[in-house]
């Protein structure tokens, strides 16, 4: 049964519209990231999901009801803001427990909450503390604390982790995910710019782009079935190559689309031949970025290290199987 | 730094220019606040008048307090401490201070709260809020006097045309009135500088916060109440210091607006007549002196009760 659904949602700024026709549906414990470049209207999208933005048109159904005038406390949501928005003089404990207070639970029932929350976030030391006397890792997980007490049915993530480093980064990305394993019947919403936390959290990726869906879909629906030149670009790391000379003309298409990890590279032959512009060299990975004459600039990926260097000159084959083939307006073509 | 003998020459290089750029400062305040007041305490303990400041003599603290005795076991005492219109000046002084300030941060607060809201031509009611403050004291105690005034005011036809009051009020002839009088123009006068201070504390507090008090269902007062204010605490605190300190040596509004009455006479007041009206310049000193202390006592006494973070160090 889904939890979220949206029905031709928009958003407009006065004249400016930022939002057309979102038509979603998210099922119950569902994991769903709403990722797009930056304006792309994401946040906004999870703002109006969580009444912070009113919606300019189209319905909001949160398990069935109509919430579009609801308020935000009554919708059954909790938020993990991009700026974690903890209350700065109350304590880790005060700062979870506001809301429960408002809510009229009882003492017991507030202190139970906040002790369950913080023991499935390893913040009980922290409990009698000031938000400024943690560091960021800390905060973020405080803020995740108040959402949990909440017990929320639709839990929303607002870019949580762009203001930690990158390795907190990456541990807190895991934390997330085994967080929507121990809440298996809590539908999460969470936005980012970042294709890999998209990638690697979601059960399905909304792909958002000036306003508009783009494509939703699974993370290897999306790197398989690009529905667009957009979405294609957007996942996947690094960019897939697209090309607009010889190879789209030879199957009839604007452009040639073609991921760096699908591209063999050889020194003694292959379909295109190009100078070696410059190679970078990850350890795990080394990607190559060559200059084919009549094709462009094409990117290709190695597994590994590589003995290839700036100047050498080398063979490419694309493997035709993933060859993404897109018209002048960015839709695919078959084949 | 006897502990770190070995300075580098940077760090005493920085030394020497932290001191440079400091000597300015320290010289000014020396020779503005520090050598008047210095000179001001030593004239209070001597016979100093007007025409002869340089033959001053050292008469201990007789200015202050002196028992004089009229031989018979009769006597009686005389100096500041013993003269009954110098407390009233203290009182009043302290009344002024405590009444004024209070209604200024209630308004000031309440001012500063609209005004950090999102409306239409914000910037035009910032700017005109502060009027009354840019105006000088002189001119704005001059413009409330003639409003003030028992038979030409604006404020008593008013009031009449309301079926307020029968008769017109002598708003700053009348002793029941003029403390009134000088409190209205005062409030009316800081309430913007008030409001100034406080929203700069409004405008520090993250909007987020109101965001998630929003999902947490927070209703409006409690916020206020729960996160706002003491979020604002510290700048409210401390505009309060400012304005008391402000207050408690208020001079022109009360000069210009009710001179020579016992039911506005201010410490300060009280000083400059005998300083320079009664020529009584020693002992005009000495309540300069007491009114030093005593701003300085309520002041010290303010900043440990509500223990101020004037270091910043908590924020």
């Amino acid at each position: 049964m889904a939890t979220v659904e949206l029905t031709n949602v928009s958003k407009s700024y006065g004249n400016v519209e930022v939002l057309r026709d979102i038509n979603l549906s998210l099922e119950k414990g569902e994991f769903v990231v709403f990722v797009g470049p930056s304006g792309c209207g994401k946040s906004t999208l999870l703002r109006m999901i969580a009444g912070l933005e009113d919606i300019s048109g189209g319905e909001l159904r949160i398990d069935g009801k109509p919430m579009n005038d609801v308020l935000p406390a009554q919708r059954g949501i909790a938020m993990v803001f991009q700026s974690y928005a903890l209350y700065p003089h109350m304590t880790v404990f005060e700062n979870m427990a506001f809301g429960l207070e408002q809510a009229r639970l009882s003492k017991p029932e507030i202190e139970a909450r906040v002790r369950e929350a913080s023991k499935m976030l390893q913040i009980e030391a922290l409990l009698d503390r000031k938000p400024k006397q943690l560091s960021g890792g800390q905060r973020q997980r405080v803020a995740i604390g108040r959402a949990i007490t909440r017990d929320p049915r639709v839990f929303l993530f607002d870019e949580p982790l762009s203001n930690l480093d990158a390795a907190l980064r990456v541990d807190t990305r895991l934390e997330i995910a085994g967080l929507g394993e121990r809440l298996p019947d809590t539908t999460m919403i969470y936005v980012t710019h970042d294709q890999v936390e998209a990638m690697t959290l979601a059960d399905r990726i909304v792909v958002l782009n000036g306003g508009i869906v783009e494509q939703v879909g699974t993370p290897m629906e999306l790197y398989e079935k690009p529905a667009s030149q957009f979405v294609a670009g957007f996942i996947g790391s690094p960019r897939m190559n697209f090309l607009t000379g010889p190879p789209a003309k030879a199957h009839g298409a604007a452009v040639y689309g073609i991921r760096p990890e699908h591209i063999a590279l050889s020194r003694e032959s292959g379909d295109w031949t190009g100078r070696v512009v410059l190679t970078e060299r990850l350890g795990s990975d080394t990607f190559v970025h060559v200059d084919v004459e009549a094709v462009g600039a094409v990117n290709v990926r190695i597994e590994g290290r590589s003995e290839i260097h700036g100047g050498d000159t080398v063979h490419l084959t694309p493997d035709p199987a993933s060859v993404h083939l897109f018209d002048n307006r960015g839709r695919p073509l078959a084949g | 730094m006897s502990a770190n003998p070995v300075k580098s020459r940077l760090s005493r290089n920085r030394t020497r220019s932290a001191w440079l750029f400091l000597l300015p400062m320290l010289v000014t305040l020396f020779v503005v606040a520090a050598w008047p007041l210095g000179r001001t305490v030593w004239f209070s303990f001597t016979d100093a008048s007007l025409d002869m400041m340089s033959e001053a003599r050292w008469v201990g603290i007789r200015n202050y307090l002196e028992y004089v005795d009229f031989g018979g076991g009769e006597g009686q005492y005389y100096g500041l401490l013993a003269d009954a219109r110098w407390w009233r000046s203290v009182w009043n002084t302290v009344l002024f201070a405590v009444v004024s300030v209070s209604f200024e941060t209630v308004f000031g607060l309440i001012i500063a709260l609209v005004l950090n809201q999102q409306f239409r031509g914000r910037g035009l009611v910032r700017a005109a809020v502060l009027i009354p403050w840019a105006i000088p004291t002189i001119v704005s105690a001059r413009m409330w006097a003639w409003m003030l005034h028992d038979q030409f005011g604006i404020i008593n036809d008013m009031l009449q045309g309301l079926g307020l009051i029968a008769e017109p009020i002598a708003w700053t002839a009348s002793p029941d009135t003029a403390m009134i009088a000088v409190l209205i123009v005062d409030i009316w006068k800081t309430t913007p500088f008030m409001a100034l201070l406080i929203l700069a504390g409004l405008q520090m507090v993250p909007g987020d916060i109101y965001e998630a008090a929003k999902l947490d269902g927070i209703p409006a007062w409690r916020v206020f109440r729960k996160v706002t204010l003491p979020l604002i605490m510290p700048a409210v605190l401390v505009a309060v210091v400012f304005r008391a300190l402000d207050a408690l040596r208020v001079f022109d509004i009360v000069y210009v607006l009710t001179p020579n009455t016992d039911a506005t006479r201010t410490m300060s007041v009280y000083a400059r007549e005998n300083l320079f009206d009664y020529d009584q310049f020693a002992y005009g000193s000495a309540a300069s002196t007491l009114l030093f202390l005593i701003i300085a006592l309520i002041t010290i006494t303010f900043i440990m009760a509500t223990r101020m973070d004037l270091e910043g160090k908590r924020s």
